[in-house]
């Protein structure tokens, strides 16, 4: 009876090795991408690339970067993709990334790319600062239509704003960080100050705060075009506003991590990244993309976001990051969420 | 001398093995308990490069407000939530027990169903109930759910069959005599109630408030969910250790949280010494029916009973509303988890299987432990240090389990770094976790077994493993199958120390509901909820029928008793 059954365990093992030897090399790539759209583009880099398998780990921006930066000694991730430029300036900075040149680099907005050659990390679509407004509580409170930050500050909206802590969510970070370059140290914290008397709740991810006022559980939400696009679309009663100051951005980048055993297959990664087809799909959900002059309109957008989009200083953002996250925490923590 | 021989090489032979099996389980309580927690304390006295500096993290955790305003908010709701629960649920259990009203049989199914949900459910459903577009946000006479209000009603819906489960048992057995005793002075209905019942019932009641306290303090999804702004210590530990990975803060707070669940420990341990085992002459009560006193309790009954059965419906009818509260249409979409933010079908397959490994590993472990402990005749100190060793996990939260397994585990030069990131991790972790009770347990349905059995089999040469084989295992049969469910049920519902635990490829249903709700993604966090509930409860339903099969079959003179 026994040696059969050994036969047999040891028939089951070497057919697993064998299965083994030609398994598809799996990427682990470290995202903040929303997850209502890595599905699409794991599926659409894997048909290009059949060898090979992406495997995601996702959280919010601010989780994502401090997960990196505490393997930073020994790194898990093969590369990171779709996380926000600023948090990748920072890790460039720590020596994290392998610099490459994908094929096709040069189509590419120059100003959305790392300026050292090879780049560290390449952009791939800006994500914008909106706000997403419940009409429908809106007119049952009798709350008027903010067109503006300054807005936000006034009296009646007290308990009516959720926004993304900054510490957790890319989406807060840039907001913070469009004020500060907008309106200076001072008057960016005073700012910060009156918005804090009518902030409800500061959440950790910066969908949230627009999935609340689309299910009416805030009026206002300070989040991103993108999600505030997708909620309308989906039926909810709220409007998209780009206020009129200016918005604050950030770019979803992706870099290749130093030292991963992988480098063939994150190569591969990086040149599907900066493809024509790649922008294309950037550009199902998002308006502004690398690729120059491919972006169509994208449905339910904030009209002239684009223009309103601040003149933002990346290398100023990520060098103040840490002190900046520090002076919010001492501020504002109490209203936080947990992250 | 050689008519003895034999029996002494054998039962040598046999001590040997016997020994070793109780060393090896003093091996891996140390391994999987001991050294973590070790982990945990020293890295709570280390600075950032690994220096020795006593307690200047505490220090530094009292100098920030924010985190030292948490430790009060936390013994507040605890508090506040101990309070609502003992005495609702010592009204239901006095009603359950004492009274004579109809229904107890749908009562104690309604009150014991949110074992089989997630802590997270209850939050999840008080979003849409006192939510801003809550059914009843009038309720709360403008008052925001998210806050204390709401993590103190969410505490009660799931601490309450707890704090049930002990009453029960405290007014269960009640000697007849006494009640006799004091109608026939006499004595007014309140003031037997005043001096009899209460004093029977004061340990039970004071257990019941420790338990309830314990688990409200060191829960985690319901204020992580419904908390809002209202900081307590077991989102801090998280916020420090997932949000910021400062795990030398982590292990700072973990302590601070550790400590009064640890004094509430020791407590009920000394309390639970002074239950005295009712006399072997007492009568058992038997409550007669007045309509006086089972009317109102009724009434209180079913009032509680609606109001742990709008919460579980809440939440099933949350997750199948297609956009709440706009359009109000059933779908199954919230159910598509793969395409929503933070979940996926992944993570309930993965969550079945830890629950059936876990069941399985638990279960053999626990019972082969404590078999050792109680049937062997050797090395008393040890037995006992393992008994104690088997205690500990009662004591020591969730939260700080997983703490200390990242720190023990993940640590590079640990030889078992390689199960980090393992659905191993995830059973090791759990089975830890829920170890004690899963002990007490066999160690009451060990010591119900006639210990003759042990000096026949030792008399007639039979090794001890085959006496665990042909005897004691199948008599212990119910109680094993009890120990595989409890480990089954709440390696499902578990999210405080598995959350730490992780990775990619073995995420879990529970850590799902968490992230979808971090997503916004709330009627998703809803659906996964109510699939772990559905799941529980299916599970258990099978194993009650297959239980009283297995038991008529196998133990058939059982069967008059139970029936």
């Amino acid at each position: 009876m026994f040696p059969s059954r050994i036969k047999l365990i040891t028939a089951l093992l070497l057919a697993g090795f064998a299965a083994g030897a030609h398994a598809k090399t799996e990427l682990l790539v470290y995202t903040a991408v929303e997850a209502d759209e890595l599905a699409k583009f794991k599926a659409a880099f894997e048909a290009d690339n059949p060898d090979i398998e992406i495997k995601w780990v996702r959280d919010s921006t601010g989780i994502i970067t401090a997960k990196l930066l505490a393997e930073k000694a020994a790194p898990q991730a093969d590369v990171v993709w779709g996380l926000a430029a600023t948090s990748l300036l920072a890790l460039a900075k720590e020596g994290y990334f392998q610099p490459y040149a994908p094929k096709g680099l040069d189509a590419l907005t120059p100003a959305y790319r790392d300026s050292e050659n090879p780049p560290r990390w390449i952009g791939q679509r800006a994500w914008i600062a909106s706000l997403c407004f419940n009409t429908a509580e809106a007119a049952k409170l009798n709350l008027p239509k903010p067109s503006s930050w300054a807005d936000l500050t006034k009296p009646v909206y007290k308990g009516h704003v959720v926004m993304p802590n900054p510490a957790s969510s890319g989406t807060g970070f840039l907001d913070v960080s469009s004020w500060l370059q907008m309106w200076g140290e001072a008057k960016g914290w005073a700012y910060m100050d009156a918005l804090h008397e009518n902030i409800a709740q500061y959440t950790h991810s910066g969908s949230k705060p627009c999935k609340m006022a689309a299910a009416g559980e805030t009026v206002i939400g300070v989040s991103f075009a993108y999600r505030g696009a997708k909620e309308k679309t989906k039926g909810a009663p709220i409007e998209v506003i780009a206020p009129s100051e200016g918005v604050g951005w950030d770019l979803e980048s992706f870099g290749i991590v130093k030292g991963t055993s992988k480098l063939e297959a994150a190569k591969a990664l990086a040149d599907w990244s900066v493809s024509r087809k790649a922008n294309e799909m950037y550009n199902e959900e998002y308006a502004v993309v690398a690729m120059p002059g491919i972006a169509k309109p994208v449905p339910n957008f904030p009209a002239g976001i684009i223009d309103k989009m601040i003149k933002n200083d990346f290398a100023w953002a990520a060098e103040h990051r840490e002190a900046i996250l520090g002076e919010w925490s001492k501020r504002y923590d109490g209203k936080s969420e947990a992250k | 001398m050689s008519a003895v021989l034999g029996p002494v090489v054998t039962r040598d032979a046999n001590a040997f093995w016997l020994r070793a099996g109780l060393w090896l389980l003093l091996a891996y309580l140390g391994v999987t308990l001991l050294l973590p927690l070790y982990a945990l304390l020293s890295r709570s006295v280390e600075d950032a490069a690994g220096h020795f500096i006593g307690l200047a993290n505490f220090a530094e955790y009292l100098s920030r407000p924010a985190l030292r305003a948490s430790l009060g908010n936390s013994l507040l709701v605890a508090g506040l939530t101990t309070l609502i629960v003992t005495a609702t649920a010592f009204v239901y259990a006095y009603a359950l027990t004492r009274s004579c009203i109809p229904a107890r049989g749908a009562f104690r199914l309604v009150a014991l169903s949110p074992l089989l949900a997630p802590s997270l459910l209850p939050a999840i459903a008080l979003v849409y109930l006192f939510g801003r577009q809550g059914v009843i946000r009038d309720w709360l006479f403008g008052e925001p759910i998210y806050g204390p209000i709401g993590i103190v009603i969410g505490s009660c819906f799931w601490t309450f069959p707890h704090a049930l489960t002990i009453l029960l048992i405290a007014l269960a057995g009640a000697d007849g005599r006494l009640y006799e005793a004091a109608t026939a002075l006499g004595s007014s209905h309140w003031r037997t109630f005043r001096t009899v019942t209460l004093p029977g019932a004061k340990y039970g009641l004071i257990s019941a408030a420790l338990v309830t306290f314990t688990l409200t303090l060191t829960d985690f999804g319901v204020p992580k969910v419904i908390g809002g702004d209202y900081p307590v210590l077991a989102t801090d530990v998280y916020k420090q250790v997932v949000g910021q990975q400062n795990f030398r803060m982590g292990a700072v707070v973990a302590i601070v949280l550790l400590l009064p669940a640890l004094a509430a420990f020791i407590l009920e341990r000394r309390i639970g010494r002074h239950h005295s085992a009712l006399s072997s002459r007492a009568q058992p009560y038997l409550p007669t029916p007045r309509p006086a006193r089972d009317w109102p309790l009724f009434a209180c009954c079913s009032l509680l009973a609606v109001a742990l059965l709008g919460i579980l419906g809440m939440a099933v009818y949350a997750s199948l509303v297609r956009l709440w509260p706009y359009d109000l249409t059933l779908t199954l979409a919230n159910y598509n988890f793969d395409l929503r933010d933070g979940g996926s079908w992944l993570a309930y397959r993965n969550s079945l299987w830890l629950a059936t490994l876990t069941a399985l590993a638990g279960t053999t472990l626990v019972f082969l432990g404590a078999w050792l402990c109680e049937k062997v005749p050797a090395l008393p100190w040890l037995r006992g240090l393992i008994h104690m060793l088997a205690l500990l996990p009662m004591a020591v939260p969730g939260l700080v389990l997983g703490i200390a397994y990242i720190l023990f585990f993940n640590h590079p030069g640990n030889p078992l770094h390689g199960l980090y990131g393992t659905l191993a991790i995830l059973v090791i972790a759990t089975v830890a976790h829920f170890y004690t009770v899963g002990h007490l347990g066999a160690v009451t349905a060990l010591r119900q077994l006639d210990p003759e059995y042990e000096a026949v089999g030792a008399s007639l040469r039979t090794p001890a493993w085959r006496l665990l084989g042909r005897v004691t295992l199948p008599l212990c049969l119910p109680a094993l199958l009890d120990l595989a469910m409890y480990f089954f049920v709440n390696a499902l519902t578990t999210v405080s120390a598995v959350v730490f635990l992780y990775s990619p490829d073995t995420v879990l249903a529970a850590v799902a509901i968490l992230n979808m709700d971090d997503a916004g993604d709330v009627a998703g966090a809803a659906a996964m909820a109510v699939m772990i509930f559905l799941t529980a409860a299916m599970v258990r339903t099978l194993y009650a029928q297959l239980s009283a099969r297995l038991l008529r079959r196998l133990q058939p003179w059982r069967a008059g008793s139970r029936a």
